[in-house]
């Protein structure tokens, strides 16, 4: 028996159709528009002005307070101006646009190919390369990664668990990552289970890898502490608390962080960016994306510098196809519908979904019917239906109580509703105004 | 006979003894009310809007009563003759009261602001607004999509289905601010109602730079200062890309709004224009 | 282009897959039906439906003023299972007022589909069975056996408590080929559209295993300490409305609680409720009442149970 998390759940098709297609580098153009804020928490304050000349990986934006993260150029050229430029949700925000001269590097970054094993920093100094690189979560949350490996005093980690699940349909950059970057990853594992203080490391993949967890086992003898887990395919594995159930069979409980029950979460891309950062001396400048889709001429997997507008990419994957009706970055399940292909690639940017015009509108909401298939599916054992209700009706006091806060808007209920009820669009309103009544709650008091 | 006599005297028994329990009861649980709370909450409008700050009428009715003056308590439906009466019933009088009215500060109707993308979600505002910018190129304006509408208890707020804009009826419109509140972009804002209901407010609050703003939307505010220079009593600021007449200094003199170059002030009630302004030849700007 | 908010994609389920993935299962009894009652199953089932299916587009044309969403399938599960409630010589006109009374006061005065408390088929047999007790219980023999004239016969839940001794063998009960209503003979059928709810996960196990169970429990408590066929457990289960009740009426999505608890307790209240009226009751069945009444408990049970929240399930490992 495959292990997998223990409520709800779901099987969207798998549609990965671009997992045979080796990871290409992309032809970098002209400019660049680089967002100040790539990641959750506050935006950068940039450092270079007008007219500055960088290179790739000069430090650009610097990150401000605790929860930030540091963002370097990602190509080398003239800083063109520091404007507002629209980001994914089409608001507009502070971005460097970066003309593009040449590809110098900075001298630091060592970009020969050769595997670097032995690392003999402190867990200070781990951590603090990988502040300096300015790496975030890349499964899409975008978390400055040193703050999650800084652990709130009184908790101590004790396992360190890997996320190679990737189980949004249609997207393969961490698949291709793991099987292309091997043995960097689990170098990069050994480096965090240092900065951490842990002897124990599981990776978990969906059985839809197989040729991924074939590839790790071939390393995993030669790297004591670390292992192997083949998952059962269920949609949200790759939700934190989810995985962690599924590996370790401990549930988060509500409201607390996977440290209370000993556990850190790493995503593959992370982890391989923690190697290049510390052993490379390499900051985030680039990532894998996957750019694919039912029309897509060529679906691939593209390794972008932070900062091209996605239209090039799309480009790259055969062009916009005619039939294109809605652009989505991140995955079918819970990404981000774009309005304009001008965006620029972020560091969360893990895949350019092209849905066709058929598919991308919604169907007509008709009433509930009962049926509590929402409730069954829900991962975190909510009452998806209810929740609805009660935020349209504003009753905040019982959505609370029904923990509409638990709610990782993976977006299972309004996938499987069968009346076509947008559950999630009013459950995360809820959940927002909940949060910010709670939050008024902790400050009056 | 006798069962008509035992059927009378056990319900006329039971009848006494439920009446007996609850009187006694009645008394127990009375609650001691000032009889002036029942006197001003019939005074008020029942409409229950929570546009004076409280709860509802009662609360409202309550909290006149205990106050030591008036200032500072309104209701904005009822205005100053229900204040009056309030004051009346209270022994007191009612501070003066300015009428005012909700305005809606976008005027990028579905010609002047095009359309960029189609939003398909659920009908409401605050959804839209969380998800992205909007289905327009300004991310500042209104989304059309009717979150003010379902707040107004008054039937006052409609969105012209022309336009895609809300349009507040001037006559029903109590100024409760319900609006104002539901509104994720805060684009309505309650204005002096002026005399008879002439009124001058900037129709944008785009905070971009003047040509992305045009750009998005033809009568976008550019934020050029035009206004804050034809203005002869400083009743205009510019922040943000933005202007903005402060309803206090402002005089209605109408002077500012010719000037914009892209006829985002607007004047309402006011009668016709006698000279020939120079209005007519800001209106020939292309898109 | 179009932006919404995520998932963007659906699983395709939809509200007619699942209503005419239950007309499907119930193909096996209709079947069995035809093969007892031969054409006048036929005409019951095919007018209930008709008549239901032609109120609901009435009623919420003309009275409600909507579009009409008669195909949505859950009218015609409501003629197909009123007309297998109710015995296959009744009067056109009790069936018609049956079908009025459970789409236009049992469903659409509420709001229509998902917003009745009551199931509509099981208020509407109620209704027909307090409102004309005579034409409801009186039930024509099995056409097969062999009996030309359809000679009014009592169904084995009749004979349970008077004459037990007329009872057929356990078989034949499975079978099906026996007096009663159209659709609740064989429980070789009802279960084989139950295997087909499961397998398409229309339903999930837990309501109509819970009534089962209970109504396996009970009798069987009652049949160790006296052996006699009315607390006979499989007697119980294989008679009656027992099984239709169970995999069809009891399980409508709209009256029935949501979470897994919820949905037990709701089983467990219908068993038990079912076998005090068979026992102790006036009526001979009262899977129907059951039903009836833990409708009304349903929003009760909703409220008082939650699901298994994430995060509550105890730590091991």
């Amino acid at each position: 028996m495959l292990k997998t998390f223990r409520i709800g759940g779901i099987h969207p098709k798998d549609q990965k159709i671009s997992a045979g297609s080796a990871i290409q580098p992309i032809a970098i153009p002209n400019q660049v528009i680089i967002p100040l804020g790539q990641h959750i928490g506050a935006p950068c304050q940039p450092v270079v002005k007008k007219g500055d000349t960088v290179k790739v990986g000069t430090l650009i934006g610097k990150a401000v307070g605790f929860v930030s993260a540091n963002i370097h150029s990602s190509v080398s050229g003239t800083v063109l101006k520091i404007d507002r430029s629209v980001d994914a949700s089409g608001y507009r925000r502070d971005a460097i646009f970066i003309k593009v001269e040449g590809d110098e590097w900075e001298e630091s970054i060592d970009r020969s190919p050769d595997l670097k094993k032995e690392c003999t920093l402190s867990s200070k100094d781990i951590l603090d390369k990988i502040a300096a690189a300015g790496i975030v979560g890349m499964g899409g949350a975008t978390f400055p990664t040193h703050v999650k490996l800084t652990p709130p005093p009184g908790l101590t980690p004790e396992i360190l668990i890997i996320n190679g699940v990737e189980c949004e349909p249609w997207l393969t950059s961490d698949h291709r990552l793991m099987l292309e970057k091997t043995e960097e990853i689990m170098v990069g594992i050994t480096i965090v289970m240092k900065a951490l203080n842990v002897d124990k490391a599981i990776i978990g993949i969906e059985n839809n890898k197989k040729d991924a967890i074939g590839k790790f086992a071939e390393y995993t003898k030669n790297y004591p502490g670390i292992s192997i887990q083949a998952l059962k395919v269920q949609y949200p594995q790759g939700g934190e608390k989810q995985l962690i159930d599924a590996l370790t069979g401990r549930q988060v409980p509500s409201g607390a962080l996977p440290i209370s029950v000993g556990a850190v979460v790493q995503n593959v891309g992370t982890i391989l960016a923690i190697y290049e950062a510390v052993q490379k001396n390499k900051p985030l400048v680039e990532r894998v994306i996957t750019v694919t889709g039912k029309d897509v001429k060529q679906p691939c997997n593209i390794l972008s510098r932070l900062g091209i507008p996605v239209a090039i990419l799309i480009d790259m994957a055969g062009g916009l196809p005619e039939t294109t009706g809605k652009i989505v970055s991140g995955g079918p399940m819970m990404g981000k519908a774009l309005a304009t292909m001008d965006v620029p690639v972020t560091k969360g940017t893990s895949g350019i979904l092209i849905i066709p015009t058929l598919e991308a509108k919604r169907k007509a909401m008709k009433d509930c019917i009962r049926c509590a298939k929402c409730v069954s599916i829900c991962p975190m054992g909510l009452n998806p239906t209810l929740l609805m209700n009660l935020t349209e009706f504003e009753v905040w006091d019982g959505a609370e109580k029904q923990r509409i806060t638990d709610c990782i808007e993976c977006g299972s209920c309004s996938y499987t509703c069968p009346a076509d009820r947008p559950l999630l669009d009013y459950i995360r309103l809820g959940k927002s105004k909940v949060n910010t009544i709670i939050r008024a709650r902790k400050t009056n008091a | 006979m006798s069962i008509l006599l035992t059927a009378v005297v056990t319900l006329g028994v039971i009848g006494a003894g439920s009446a007996a329990i609850l009187y006694l009861i009645g008394q127990k649980f009375k609650v001691e009310e000032d009889p002036r709370i029942q006197e001003v909450q019939e005074a008020l409008p029942a409409a229950n809007c929570g546009g004076c700050g409280f709860p509802g009428c009662a609360a409202f009715a309550s909290a006149c009563v205990k106050a030591e003056t008036l200032e500072g308590l309104n209701c904005p439906v009822g205005g100053q003759p229900t204040m009056d009466k309030v004051a009346e019933i209270l022994g007191q009088t009612a501070p003066m009261t300015v009428k005012k009215i909700a305005v809606v500060r976008c005027n990028g109707t579905c010609e002047s602001r095009p359309r960029t993308n189609l939003y398909d979600g659920v009908s409401n505002c605050t959804i839209a607004a969380a998800l992205y910018g909007g289905n327009t190129g300004c991310s500042f304006g209104c989304l059309g999509l009717g979150d003010c509408v379902e707040s107004c208890t008054f039937d006052a707020i409609h969105i012209n289905p022309d336009t895609m804009l809300p349009e507040v009826v001037e006559d029903k419109c109590t100024a409760c601010g319900a609006c104002v509140k539901a509104c994720p972009k805060d684009i309505i804002e309650l204005r002096k109602q002026g005399p008879k209901s002439r009124r001058i407010y900037v129709s944008c609050v785009n905070e971009e730079k003047g040509g992305v703003a045009r750009k998005s939307c033809d009568v976008a505010c550019i934020g050029c200062s035009k206004c804050q220079q034809a203005c002869p009593f400083e009743a205009i600021t510019i922040e943000n890309n933005l202007a903005y007449i402060i309803d206090d200094k402002c005089r209605l003199c109408r002077k500012c709004v010719p000037v914009c170059p892209t006829n985002s002030i607007l004047e309402l009630n006011f009668p016709p224009r006698k000279d020939k302004s120079p209005k007519e030849e800001a209106v020939t700007v292309d898109a | 282009m179009v932006v919404s908010p995520s998932p963007h994609i659906h699983s395709g389920d939809t509200i007619q897959k699942n209503m005419y993935g239950v007309l499907i299962a119930l193909i096996p009894a209709f079947l069995v039906a035809l093969y007892v009652f031969r054409l006048n199953a036929l005409i019951i089932t095919a007018l209930a439906v008709l008549f239901c299916v032609g109120f609901e587009y009435l009623i919420v044309k003309y009275l409600m003023k909507k579009t009409p969403t008669v195909l949505d399938g859950s009218a015609i599960i409501t003629g197909v299972l009123l007309a297998f409630n109710v015995p296959s010589n009744l009067p056109v006109w009790i069936l018609a007022l049956g079908c009025l009374f459970a789409i236009g006061v049992v469903k659409l005065s509420f709001g229509g589909l998902g917003n009745n408390i009551f199931n509509p088929a099981i208020a509407g047999r109620i209704f027909l069975l307090i409102s004309f007790p005579a034409q409801m219980t009186v039930w024509p023999a099995p056409e097969t056996a062999g009996a030309v004239d359809a000679v009014s016969s009592a169904t084995i839940l009749g004979n349970l408590k008077t004459n037990p001794e007329l009872l057929p063998s356990l078989q034949t009960m499975f079978l099906g080929i026996e007096a009663g209503s159209l659709g609740e003979m064989s429980a070789l059928a009802l279960l084989l559209g139950f295997c087909w709810l499961l397998w398409k996960k229309i339903i999930t196990w837990h309501i109509p295993i819970a009534i089962m169970g209970t109504v396996i429990i009970f009798t069987g408590i009652l049949y160790l300490f006296n052996p006699i066929p009315l607390y006979h457990p499989l007697i119980h289960l294989f008679s009656g409305g027992l099984m239709l009740g169970a995999i069809f009426m009891a399980t409508d999505y709209v009256t029935s609680p949501m979470t897994k608890k919820g949905m037990l307790i709701y089983g467990a209240g219908i068993g038990f409720i079912t076998m005090a009226i068979r026992l102790w009751g006036a009526y001979p069945e009262g899977v129907s009442f059951a039903i009836l009444l833990m409708n009304a408990f349903t929003p009760l049970i909703n409220n008082y149970t939650t699901p298994k929240r994430f995060g509550e399930v105890v730590k091991h490992g």
